[in-house]
């Protein structure tokens, strides 16, 4: 359906893609694989449109085709749904599946009830029970993909792509997005499927592109293809996942939380964390799993003092009261926090390296009150070297770096203030397998050198490989707490999964 | 030839504004003998150094991501104050009440009340949660009625010498106004690029978040700013005053407006996060030269707006698609 002949896309200079070939065939669930950085969002953003400006060519259904915009492929029966979904939030269901192609009567009025009654028709089909005037503010994000699903079908795209439609989606929603892809299957539709988790490909995906730093590797059947196969493709060589050996050593006691309490930002006499009360260790790693909604964010912003108004409760670290007053106090404890968002709020993205990785530390550096470039330049070039972070230069914009080398980064800001406990919020989300096993390995080797960490994550593979102890919070209460030699994936899942009374 | 382009590319984006302004000086001087002349280029410069102090200011809001919209009113209430107290002093009939203001004084309240009109900008601002745009453009009312009130909307001359020097005088064989600007941006390139307060300036503008979970300040550094914003147009307004020899109760309006330009002409990104004082400077000489040239050729002072309308326009269009090309 869909050929992709030796693509090559440079950005001044870089070599992004490198004659690439691949083919999407009808009836099949391609999926497209490959480390971060491998090159696959920048083909994408080809075969969508979105560049025009390669070496190379592109045959549809045999027809050379070359698209100046995302409208242009579209037109063809290209639809692209992106990570980042693009709706509309204060517009219904229906203005956003026909936003820029919307019905019209003969009077140049929007005619309301054809395009409502084939929206109707579309969630019918995709199978979302909900009125199609619902504003897309009030759907929950698997939902909203599955509207981006119904945008595409409108315009009877007979190629879709979706990148890492997962990443934000609950396991069943996951379920509803695999029978609407299998329905898409049979429709003889071809579907070019992204995704980290590999898991996932197993089960639904027929076929498999490999990308590694810009080139086609291979391609092939998923018949009889395992997970360490498909990884070794990728990555290029074997890894080696690491895991904990807890060996039962006592830490003395770091950090100590008592009756934390937060409130709800609305509903007042509602909480967000309800009476939690736990410590963490010198040199002791406490992972905390909990659903989507279970308070595991808030529980770190609240630590590191982002909710100083609404908060209660008592916290020590190294024997010394902190105060939930604001991150400028927290960091002065000795906290640090890898928060979830990376781009909005691990970095400052349009600035580079080196001054993202001394942002924490600026007094460090100053000499008679004003910032020594020189000593700025060795702080950073330190950093780069301990976490081997690939960047041409200190002086790179950290835009320009891959999602694990910009997570080397926070790493590193939060280094320079040498912190007694380092908070992270899903350290390893959009990273690739390599990337992920040198984040691990330094959060062990941290660790070991004394501090006190905090992981939450809702990968239970990624808990149980790192910490010492599992913390598990089920709508702001801490329902279990186990060393992980007695944990396993069901205890886990059990205490977090809310119980139905 | 596309090639050759393409390798001069990285120099041109680079002193784009110096080339333009080069272009201007060159297309003006052949269309006028009066534009290169010594007198010309100090009276010139003089002019410039009002709009270079406001600016430089305007600059460092825009970097936090915020605007000030009141800095021409403000600039006019300063130059009331100083002017004011210079000549008449407060006097309190009630209480046959009379004190007198040294020139030092004067200045220095003025200075004050510039500073203190910013300080509540940057307050209002941090403590309400209001956009910059809003709060500042009620400041400019507010410094403007402020003003009227103040002058009871008469301007306010006779300042003596020793204050008209300020604006008038040479030092060197250099305009004061042009040392006193100069001097202003020397230190604000300072303290952007060498010192804790402008990193924190350039990290909010580029992600407010980001940096306050790094531990920045927000609010402290957000007050200073706009305090900062507010004492340079004070210094606007002493330098207007100063060259006048009167305090005009309509002094400094739309001064924002070339503020803005100069600052967005120069590169700097209303989104904050990226530009340069030294890039404000130089867009604030390209519409100085502007004036000045449009003027020397005879322009009506209507198609003088629309020139500089097209000007900005102009600029902002070729600074967007350099940052696409990088």
């Amino acid at each position: 359906m869909l050929v992709a002949e030796n693509i090559t896309k440079r950005f001044s200079g870089v070599t992004a893609l490198d004659t690439v070939c691949l083919e999407f065939l009808a009836g099949n669930v391609t999926a497209v694989i490959g480390e971060n950085g491998a090159g696959k969002s920048t083909l994408m953003k080809i075969l969508s449109g979105v560049y025009d400006d390669y070496e190379g060519q592109i045959r549809f259904k045999g027809e050379p085709v070359r698209f100046n915009s995302i409208r242009d492929a579209q037109a063809c029966g290209i639809a692209i749904i992106h990570q980042e979904l693009n709706l509309i939030p204060y517009l219904s269901i229906t203005e956003n599946i026909f936003l820029g192609r919307e019905i019209t009567t003969r009077w140049g009025t929007l005619d309301k009830k054809a395009m409502r009654q084939t929206s109707q028709k579309l969630l019918d089909k995709l199978k979302l029970d909900i009125s199609p005037d619902t504003l897309v503010a009030e759907l929950k994000v698997g939902q909203q993909q599955v509207v981006e699903i119904a945008k595409a079908l409108l315009v009877e795209s007979e190629v879709i792509i979706m990148d890492e439609p997962t990443s934000a989606i609950s396991e069943s929603e996951v379920a509803v997005l695999f029978d609407i892809i299998t329905d898409l299957r049979r429709e003889n539709k071809a579907i070019v499927y992204i995704s980290h988790k590999l898991d996932e490909l197993f089960t639904i995906a027929d076929r498999y592109v490999v990308l590694r730093d810009g080139k086609s590797i291979e391609s092939g059947s998923m018949q009889g293809i395992d997970h360490d196969t498909l990884i070794r493709k990728m990555v290029g060589r074997d890894i080696t996942s690491i895991r904990r050996q807890a060996n039962g050593r006592v830490h003395d006691t770091l950090l100590s939380v008592k009756n934390l309490c937060l409130k709800h930002p609305i509903r007042v006499q509602d909480n967000q964390l309800k009476n939690l009360s736990f410590t963490v260790g010198r040199g002791e790693i406490v992972g905390i799993f909990g659903l989507m909604g279970a308070g595991r964010t808030e529980l770190l912003e609240t630590l590191f003092g982002l909710h100083p108004k609404r908060s209660s409760g008592t916290v020590s670290l190294d024997g010394q009261y902190v105060q939930f007053r604001s991150p400028i106090h927290s960091i002065t404890s000795g906290m640090a926090l890898v928060p979830e968002d990376r781009k909005k709020d691990g970095l400052v993205l349009g600035m580079d390296v080196q001054t993202n990785i001394s942002l924490t530390a600026l007094e460090n550096i100053e000499q008679t009150g004003f910032l020594s470039q020189k000593k700025e330049t060795t702080l950073a070039k330190k950093y780069i070297a301990d976490l081997r972070i690939k960047t041409p230069s200190e002086k790179q914009t950290a835009r320009n770096l891959s999602g694990g080398n910009q997570q080397k980064i926070v790493l590193s800001k939060w280094l320079a203030t040498n912190p007694k406990l380092l908070m992270l919020d899903e350290p390893t989300r959009g990273i690739d397998v390599n990337a992920k096993n040198e984040i691990y390995k330094l959060i062990l080797q941290l660790a070991d050198a004394g501090m006190g960490i905090i992981v939450v994550s809702s990968e239970l593979p990624e808990i149980l490989a790192i910490s010492d102890r599992i913390l598990v919070l089920c709508e702001g209460n801490l329902t279990a707490e186990m060393a992980v030699q007695d944990a396993s994936e069901d205890s886990i899942l059990k205490a977090a999964i809310p119980k139905t009374s | 030839m596309q090639l050759t382009l393409n390798s001069y590319r990285p120099f041109i984006t680079k002193f784009q504004s110096l080339i333009a302004l080069f272009i201007l000086c060159l297309g003006i001087s052949l269309m006028s003998d009066k534009f290169m002349t010594v007198a010309n280029f100090w009276n010139v410069l003089r002019q410039i150094s009002v709009n270079v102090c406001i600016s430089t200011g305007m600059t460092l809001v825009v970097l936090t991501a915020g605007i000030d919209l009141s800095v021409g009113s403000v600039l006019a209430l300063s130059g009331a104050i100083t002017a004011g107290l210079l000549r008449n002093g407060i006097q309190l009939p009630s209480s046959n009440l009379y004190i007198g203001f040294t020139l030092l004084g004067a200045t220095l309240a003025g200075l004050l009340t510039g500073s203190g009109l910013g300080w509540f900008n940057g307050w209002a601002i941090t403590r309400f949660k209001l956009p910059p745009f809003v709060a500042t453009l009620a400041m400019l009312t507010i410094a403007r009625g402020l003003t009227m009130l103040w002058t009871e909307g008469f301007p306010i001359t006779g300042l003596g010498d020793s204050f008209t020097f300020l604006g008038t005088g040479w030092f060197l064989g250099i305009p004061l106004p042009v040392w006193l600007s100069g001097i202003i941006v020397a230190i604000a390139v300072l303290v952007t690029n060498k010192t804790r307060l402008g990193r924190y300036i350039y990290a909010i503008g580029g992600s407010e978040s980001a940096a306050r979970l790094s531990g920045v300040n927000i609010n402290k550094i957000k007050i200073a700013v706009y305090t900062i914003a507010g004492a340079l147009a004070a210094v606007g307004g002493l330098l207007v005053t100063s060259r006048l020899d009167s305090a005009q109760p309509n002094a400094g309006t739309s001064y924002e407006l070339d503020s803005i330009a100069a600052v967005v002409i120069g590169g700097t990104s209303l989104s904050g996060g990226r530009g340069s004082i030294l890039g404000t400077v130089q867009g604030a000489i390209i519409i100085g030269v502007l004036n000045n040239g449009l003027v020397l050729l005879n322009v009506s002072p209507f198609w003088q707006q629309v020139v500089k309308g097209f000007v900005i326009l102009l600029a902002v269009i070729i600074d967007k698609s350099n940052s696409k090309a990088d």
